[in-house]
């Protein structure tokens, strides 16, 4: 029986395709990584370099480990629930070497309102103030501890708050006087001021009391005749009350 | 007599060398916070276990944008701003009911009053936006390359030194949560902080959200806080039509958002 030979170009055919597949094969195995397709179509070696990143931000559990004291405080603080680093930013730096990097900590009035400046979208109910008529100028921190916001006690003195009108008064011959000699102050002023405003006198005979010729005040107190005396100004118009010589 | 020398000595040896151990057992619970930064390699974690996903609940947001802030600090994004694996929106709804957006450099800076704004607003909210981690991810059908991929626990990743940077996962992402990387030329975008979450550590959004308007958590333990999340509100997903099946929940989102 005659051998069955195959023909030439079918050879030449095979040999090429065998050569192109070899070919192929070896490309796939240096071209592709090793742990590509363990999983799925990814390369299974890119979860375990995205694990090695750098992690900044420590976590406010590790903050209690050595800050005891504050964590005690903010514990029962309306900012609980506030993790330490939402103000003094990542401190995993600190963590490992507390020395040599210091967390930093917002002093100014710049920090506070991005979460308690007035915004209308805010949520109802939520703390706001508006920066501009909020203490103007104070650092959020000279009234309010961070780690425990709300108000520590009502101001004691009216200076607390009127610091400029109590040093004129403090040199003028006014110097005597009690603020709430003129002032009524009702008690809620002292918590939220500008929901219930001091009253201040309203006419003449209010300062009458005191400078008129017929009062009954001690001798040395100057005195006016309240109906002669530029009598369709009211004496604020000219007079200061809390620093009645100067002009 | 001898013998007895001998073992006293042995018996010596050992205490010094079981003291530091002891001491170590007695110190330990003050240096796991250290370790647990430490822990690069996160052993015994079997990622099968796990199904990551977050809750968002936009009636606690106050848009104080320190979640935008602390993820371009703890993942190093490009402090432009346009770079962003996580920013805050603000919706305002007019008289006609139309939504006007926006989110003045992610919302890091707060959001100023628009100036010259004549338009009536009916009402006003934030939302925060991140990649959703769909588990249907368009993203990852159109990488060309097999360098953007769902990891066994359900969160999306980008092995970048396997992206070609082609930009069609930019495209294809109907949240506008990714953005190619302008150093690396490579797409990046929200990981869920996998590199945090692996280690039992929160994403660093949620670590600092002061209002807790992020939950973090997983789908499938009964004692997530993100199970608690679902059980309590009203969940939608964000364009859900899209058969994307995302993994962030939002509560209280109006029709308007998008």
């Amino acid at each position: 029986m005659k051998k069955m030979k195959l023909p030439q170009q079918i050879v030449s055919l095979a040999i090429l395709f065998a050569v192109l597949l070899a070919g192929l094969i070896t490309a796939r195995m240096f071209l592709i990584p090793k742990s590509f397709g363990k999983y799925g179509h990814y390369r299974a070696d890119a979860v375990d370099e995205i694990k090695t990143q750098e992690i900044n931000y420590a976590g406010a559990i590790i903050c209690e480990e050595c800050h005891e004291d504050i964590a005690e405080q903010k514990e029962k603080s309306n900012h609980r629930n506030v993790a330490c680093e939402a103000c003094h930013g990542p401190t995993a730096a600190h963590v490992e070497a507390p020395d040599e990097f210091i967390p930093t900590a917002p002093r100014g009035r710049g920090y506070c309102p991005l979460c308690h400046g007035y915004d209308p979208s805010r949520p109802t109910g939520f703390p706001q103030i508006i920066a501009e008529l909020h203490n103007p100028g104070k650092a959020c921190m000279t009234c309010h501890e961070p780690h425990n916001p709300l108000l520590p006690h009502t101001p004691e003195e009216c200076s607390a708050c009127h610091r400029e009108i109590s040093s004129t008064k403090r040199i003028s011959p006014h110097e005597s006087l009690e603020c709430t000699s003129c002032h009524t102050v009702p008690e809620q002023h002292l918590t939220s001021p500008r929901f219930a405003l001091a009253q201040k006198p309203q006419s003449r005979e209010f300062c009458g009391d005191c400078h008129a010729k017929s009062a009954k005040s001690p001798k040395e107190i100057p005195r006016i005749d309240l109906h002669a005396h530029y009598e369709r100004y009211l004496c604020w118009d000219c007079h200061y009350p809390h620093h009645p010589e100067a002009r | 007599m001898k013998n007895n020398n001998k073992s006293r000595r042995e018996f010596l040896l050992t205490c010094s060398k079981a003291l530091p151990a002891a001491a170590g057992l007695v110190f330990m619970p003050y240096a796991t916070g250290q370790l647990l930064l430490k822990a690069q390699e996160s052993e015994g974690y079997d990622p099968t276990q796990h199904n990551y996903a977050m809750g968002v609940d936009i009636h606690k947001c106050i848009g104080c944008g320190r979640c935008a802030d602390a993820c371009k600090k703890e993942n190093l994004v490009p402090e432009e701003p346009y770079y962003f694996r996580t920013w805050v929106e603000r919706y305002r709804i007019n008289l006609e009911g139309e939504a006007i957006v926006d989110s003045p450099n992610g919302g890091i800076d707060g959001f100023p009053e628009p100036a010259g704004s004549e338009e009536e607003i009916l009402r006003s909210f934030f939302v925060p936006k991140l990649c959703n981690h769909c588990a249907n991810p368009p993203c990852v059908q159109v990488c060309p390359v097999g360098a953007t991929f769902t990891s066994r626990d359900g969160v999306v990743l980008v092995d970048e030194t396997y992206c070609v940077g082609c930009r069609y996962c930019v495209q294809a992402c109907p949240y506008g949560a990714r953005y190619i990387h302008p150093e690396k030329q490579v797409a990046d975008k929200c990981t869920f902080c996998y590199h945090r979450i692996v280690k039992g550590l929160l994403p660093a959004c949620v670590e600092v959200c002061p209002t807790q308007a992020r939950v973090f958590g997983e789908v499938g333990l009964r004692s997530s806080p993100l199970r608690r999340f679902l059980r309590f509100n009203d969940v939608t997903v964000m364009k859900g039509s899209l058969n994307t099946k995302p993994k962030v929940y939002y509560a209280g989102a109006d029709g308007e958002v998008r």
